[in-house]
């Protein structure tokens, strides 16, 4: 097949902030598409059909898709073919791009949402785990994770500092970047205090989630040569599982190496380091920072290209937070961040979800 | 499409009201295994899997996460598709495109529900909006009751011709071994079976079933080196067209009237009741094999029960709808809308046993699901142009 068809032609997201109680979660699904649309300069009209991630837990309601078809677009004109993924947003990204690739569509519009501030994120991700032989332990996203990051230190050889800089590299790029929720730098004092939460996880090194929603326009190649100003495009795409937490060493993410190695063949390249200009990586700790640049080969990656967004440090939305990193790389492979890189010619973005991220998704985009 | 795609094996589990002597995961291992057995591969031919539920009727978040030792997923791409009731035929649309586009050659589609280990009703109450809807519309059957009442006092439709339509997929069920309730009743048996809600009778409506049913989708790269004859896809199309029950209008089913509209233009149909073989319709209701025919275009406007009173849709006759004995017979609802594609795949594979369609060339399916979303598939025995 040619990967090189399909192209981001618009991206968008709802206002930053912690917290919107304002809006509700449909809502908010209909501002990240109008501001897509608005950037894709495309109407809904135009669009070939939708793809939409929810996540029934996290909205509080079952089919929770069913709540955000009108918000986004599904029933204009005619109506619109629609389909909804559970996971990470990068996920429902390919589902869409390979619905362009079969040639059933012209463009697919994405669209992830979450809304932490409504519901308790421990309790819902302790639902990620078998309900007679774990869920009893405690386990939840971040005590699971802070046994991985046990590993994943004593394995690597990484301090407390290791640490440290991982997230005051995070923070000094978002504080730079208008779409992070978080702006603000940190500190050595604000490290050094930061109340532990799950040894050894502190405040500081748990990425703060936020409400939120993003969307993506993705059209053939024929789509974006009329429309898109600015096109990027997709190089490679792919997408692995690990077995169970409980069944696995979690001192490595095979499955990232997995993700990366069929994206990079998709995309026909010999090796990523080298090729790949700056890297948009989901972190929902800091220690998952220095392992996912080992398993995909990208430790020596200079500070100011490892997270130039500032990356899911500065405000993390289950389901969302991969669309995030796809469109902070677009807008920088077009030219619209703030603050420039040099040669930012290839991005990898990343997604990555489940129990100490037992799925991962990586996509490579181009200008 | 990029890539001709088609069904090249089929395995179902043995549905039931509980089975309790599997777990979720076994119970998903168990339609692997056999979708495996019956397109002769393994799990290490297989590029990715994809897989569905309903989260709330098991309580598991990430279920393609919680299950992948059972559903063949560890180290492959592993992808999670959810919508309700159109789960299944959801996942049946997302294996078109991701063997269409090239991008999997071989795709391993699991739906599956148990159950037994949820409050039905109680879930699917939560599925509407807690403001505006939720105080109205308590589970599925509700609403269904309000369709069914509003198109009775708009055709004088009445309750012994939904009767006569249940009756013909409780027939149909007892030639298939996979049915959950494999029982034939009669029209004044239904009629006597206990109301749940106006005008809706227990034999009138689905049940709730343990099960699972894996597909497995393949490319023309290598579809034909699978199955002698493969279901190759022809069409695969849905609409969602709200997000609250009070916008509804109830009738026509417009959802699907615009899918199969749209699938119709596609292929070039005129006159879907002599150009379709059979159909396995996602009714989970007796007066929905009467109306959503007319959305088919199948009939006109409050004829949909000429139709079946005909016998036209029995076995036998010029379309056999539900020659499985569908949703009123068999309903594990994340994996219903699967077994519609996985049966109408045997159909025109020749490969139904006792509830084989004598011939059966080309097939259709639907999905129906929250708020009225309707998924739709056509398949053939011949190799789309």
């Amino acid at each position: 097949m040619s990967p090189g068809r399909v192209a981001v032609i618009g991206v968008g997201r709802s206002r930053p902030a912690f917290r919107r109680p304002e809006s509700g979660f449909a809502e908010l699904v209909h501002e990240a598409v109008t501001a897509c649309l608005e950037d894709a300069g495309v109407s809904i009209a135009e669009v070939g059909n939708i793809v939409t991630c929810s996540n029934d837990f996290m909205d509080g309601r079952t089919i929770s898709s069913m709540a955000v078809g009108d918000a986004a677009g599904a029933a204009a004109g005619e109506g619109k073919n629609i389909s909804t993924v559970e996971g990470d947003g990068t996920l429902a990204a390919y589902y869409g791009m390979s619905r362009i690739l079969s040639g059933g569509y012209a463009s697919t519009l994405v669209v992830a949402h979450a809304k932490h501030s409504e519901g308790d994120y421990r309790l819902i991700t302790n639902a990620w785990f078998d309900p007679i032989y774990e869920r009893a332990l405690g386990l939840d996203w971040m005590s699971a994770a802070a046994l991985q990051a046990r590993l994943v230190m004593d394995g690597r050889r990484l301090c407390v500092g290791d640490l440290d800089r991982v997230v005051e590299r995070n923070r000094r790029h978002g504080a730079g970047n208008p779409e992070a929720t978080l702006r603000a730098g940190v500190s050595p004092e604000e490290l050094s205090g930061s109340p532990m939460m799950a040894p050894p996880l502190r405040a500081a090194d748990i990425s703060p989630l936020a409400d939120g929603a993003a969307a993506l326009l993705l059209g053939s190649e024929e789509f974006a040569g009329g429309r898109a100003k600015r096109p990027v495009w997709v190089a490679g795409a792919a997408f692995s599982a690990d077995p169970r937490m409980t069944d696995r060493d979690l001192s490595g993410a095979p499955a990232l190496r997995r993700a990366a190695e069929s994206a990079r063949r998709m995309a026909g390249l010999e090796k990523l380091p080298g090729e790949v200009d700056f890297v948009e990586l989901d972190e929902s700790f800091s220690y998952q920072q220095p392992l996912w640049l080992a398993e995909l080969g990208l430790e020596t990656l200079d500070d100011e290209r490892i997270n130039p967004s500032g990356g899911s440090a500065c405000g993390r939305s289950e389901g969302v937070a991969g669309l995030d990193r796809i469109i902070a790389a677009a807008r920088r492979l077009r030219g619209d961040a703030p603050v420039p890189l040099k040669n930012a010619r290839l991005a990898l973005a990343h997604g990555s979800g489940g129990p100490c991220a037992q799925s991962h998704c990586v996509w490579l985009l181009g200008n | 499409m990029a890539k001709r795609t088609a069904i090249v094996g089929v395995g179902q589990t043995e549905h039931a009201g509980n089975r309790y002597d599997v777990t979720g995961v076994e119970l998903i291992s168990e339609a692997v295994r056999r979708a495996l057995a019956d397109a002769e591969l393994t799990r290490e031919d297989i590029d990715g899997v994809v897989i569905g539920n309903m989260d709330h009727f098991e309580g598991i978040n990430a279920v393609e996460l919680w299950s992948i030792d059972g559903n063949g997923g560890i180290d492959k791409p592993t992808l999670k598709l959810t919508t309700g009731g159109t789960t299944g035929s959801t996942l049946a649309i997302a294996g078109t495109h991701l063997t269409a586009s090239g991008l999997f050659e071989k795709l391993l589609v699991i739906g599956w529900e148990k159950n037994s280990e949820s409050d039905t009703t109680g879930a699917i109450t939560t599925a509407f909006d807690p403001i505006w809807d939720r105080m109205v519309f308590a589970g599925a059957v509700a609403g269904l009751a309000v369709e069914a009442s509003a198109y009775m006092s708009r055709f004088g439709v009445t309750e012994k011709d939904a009767a006569r339509a249940a009756v013909r997929d409780r027939r149909h069920a007892v030639d298939n071994p996979h049915a959950h309730l494999r029982e034939a009743v009669t029209v004044e048996q239904v009629l006597r079976s206990p109301y749940i809600s106006d005008p809706i009778k227990l034999l009138d409506m689905c049940p709730r079933t343990d099960g699972a049913c894996a597909v497995i989708f393949a490319n023309e790269d290598a579809a034909e080196k699978i199955a002698p004859r493969p279901a190759w896809i022809h069409a695969a199309t849905n609409r969602h067209l709200h997000s609250y029950l009070g916008d509804l209008e109830w009738y026509p089913l417009r959802s699907l009237e615009l899918a199969a509209q749209e699938a119709y233009r596609k292929l070039g149909v005129r006159e879907p009741l002599k150009e379709f073989d059979l159909m396995e319709l996602y009714t989970p209701y007796s007066f929905a094999n009467l109306s959503w025919l007319e959305a088919l275009g199948l009939a006109a406007p409050g004829e949909g029960a000429r139709l079946v009173w005909d016998g036209v849709t029995d076995m036998g006759g010029k379309l056999p709808i539900n020659p499985s004995g569908g949703v009123l017979a068999t309903n594990p609802i994340g994996a219903t809308g699967l077994i519609r594609a996985g049966e109408c795949a045997l159909q025109v594979m020749g490969r139904a046993g006792k509830r084989q369609v004598p011939g059966a060339r080309r097939a259709l399916s639907t999905g129906f699901g929250g708020c009225l979303w309707s998924d739709l598939l056509v398949y053939g025995n011949d190799k789309p142009g």
